[in-house]
């Protein structure tokens, strides 16, 4: 590529199945998503949203087909280019709002920044141990994670169980945000995120 | 790199402080097995003095030991696994900076608070210096073979048993060479052959450990 900027990512799964405890969760599963996209996946409980998540993350080892990422850093996987936000949040209760994100921040390799603490309102919170704090508030720590290094494609797992109805709109706003900027976005969701969908990938049989 | 292996260690120490960890039972169990053979064995010197190096190698060996289930256990449960597991970070090498941070908060505190005990069993004095030297050693060892028994039982709910009967085993090595460092002592030979072999299985376990727990996580990752 001669041209200054990066050519636009592209993520391809082609027939992807996947197994869960000697169980076809789901098989030849096809689907692309460009940059600026947001996919949004339906299906009745069981039918392998969370499945497909976590073998995008790679946490879960395909079973056949094949997943990439064009235009993509070259010397890393699908899941160091990912944020991954699943049901468990990753928390640590003996720690602090602080401490938690800091520790990821590290980890993930981000920026120092402190402005990651309003992303989701958590700035009052930062000094309260996470074992206080309610649900949402939890749910929330957990989406902040999104902000302490950058990662092209989200992964998120039911992103706006216990979020009330102000912190719903500012993860439509990130999400938003993060499309507009060439990011992706797979969500597992049941509601509707009021976010212009681009793509549904549907699993199992419709209900 | 070295950040992220420096905040997991920090962060495990932090944690271990705020929730108790496991050190203060392993301490507990250190000083009951020490008050109580005394008491069992009876008031003659000459033999406690003989049994005392191999009965403290006993007593670390199991305390470190009833640490080990819990070493993964929460990481898995609360799903910081995950995320742990999609760094840049290689796994083994996560794998291996939490057996550090165990080292750190565990074995290595009783390594150097268990030689002292001897004297209960009234051990010769001169043999302390050695004892602290090889156990110090050992305990890394410790740690990282224990690291494989919590690795494989990250998942189950009461995985304590399974984790001795994985890892006593491995155990063996260190506590024969360790005891023989210290009662090497008490005759003609020199201590340092023993100390030597110690170093290199904690070495060798420096290079397997890693590499076997990443391998067990990555079954429950899924």
């Amino acid at each position: 590529m001669l041209s200054g900027l990066p050519a636009p990512l592209r993520l391809k799964a082609e027939n992807l199945s996947c197994e869960r405890g000697g169980r076809l969760v789901f098989k030849n599963l096809s689907f692309e998503l460009g940059a600026g996209e947001l996919a949004e996946l339906r299906g009745p409980n069981g039918a392998g949203k969370s499945s497909l998540l976590r073998l995008l993350a790679g946490l879960n080892t395909t079973l056949s087909g094949s997943l990439s990422l064009e235009n993509g850093a070259t010397d890393t996987t699908l899941g160091e280019q990912s944020h991954y936000i699943g049901h468990i949040e990753a928390n640590k209760p003996a720690l602090t709002v602080r401490e938690n994100l800091i520790f990821w921040q590290k980890f993930l390799g981000g920026a120092e920044n402190t402005k990651i603490f309003s992303a989701f309102n958590l700035e009052t919170l930062g000094d309260d141990q996470v074992l206080l704090l309610s649900a949402g508030q939890k749910r929330r720590l957990a989406l902040t994670r999104l902000f302490v290094a950058h990662r092209p494609l989200w992964l998120l797992d039911e992103p706006t169980v216990g979020l009330d109805a102000a912190s719903l709109l500012i993860l439509q706003n990130h999400i938003h945000d993060h499309l507009n900027n060439g990011g992706m976005v797979i969500a597992a969701t049941h509601t509707e995120l009021g976010v212009k969908s681009a793509r549904n990938i549907q699993l199992g049989k419709t209900a | 790199m070295l950040q992220q292996v420096s905040a997991l260690i920090t962060r495990d120490i932090a944690l271990a402080r705020r929730q108790g960890g496991g050190l203060g039972a392993a301490f507990g169990f250190i000083l009951s097995v020490m008050v109580l053979i005394p008491l069992a064995i009876g008031p003659d010197q000459i033999l406690l003095s003989k049994l005392a190096p191999g009965m403290m190698w006993l007593a670390l060996l199991l305390s470190v030991l009833l640490t080990a289930d819990r070493m993964f256990q929460q990481d898995f449960e609360d799903g910081s696994l995950d995320i742990l597991a999609m760094g840049k970070l290689p796994f083994e090498v996560v794998t291996l900076a939490k057996a550090l941070a165990h080292w750190i908060t565990v074995s290595l505190p009783l390594a150097i608070i268990t030689p002292p005990l001897g004297l209960l069993m009234s051990i010769d004095v001169s043999q302390l210096p050695i004892l602290f030297v090889s156990m110090i050693c050992g305990s890394l060892a410790l740690s990282l073979l224990a690291a494989i028994g919590g690795a494989i039982t990250a998942g189950l709910r009461r995985g304590g048993l399974l984790v001795s009967l994985l890892v006593l085993p491995l155990y063996v090595p260190v506590l024969i060479f360790g005891v023989a460092a210290c009662t090497a002592n008490l005759g003609a030979s020199s201590s340092t052959p023993a100390l030597i072999v110690l170093c290199s299985i904690t070495l060798m376990s420096l290079v397997i450990s890693p590499w076997a727990c990443a391998a067990a996580l990555k079954a429950y990752l899924r």
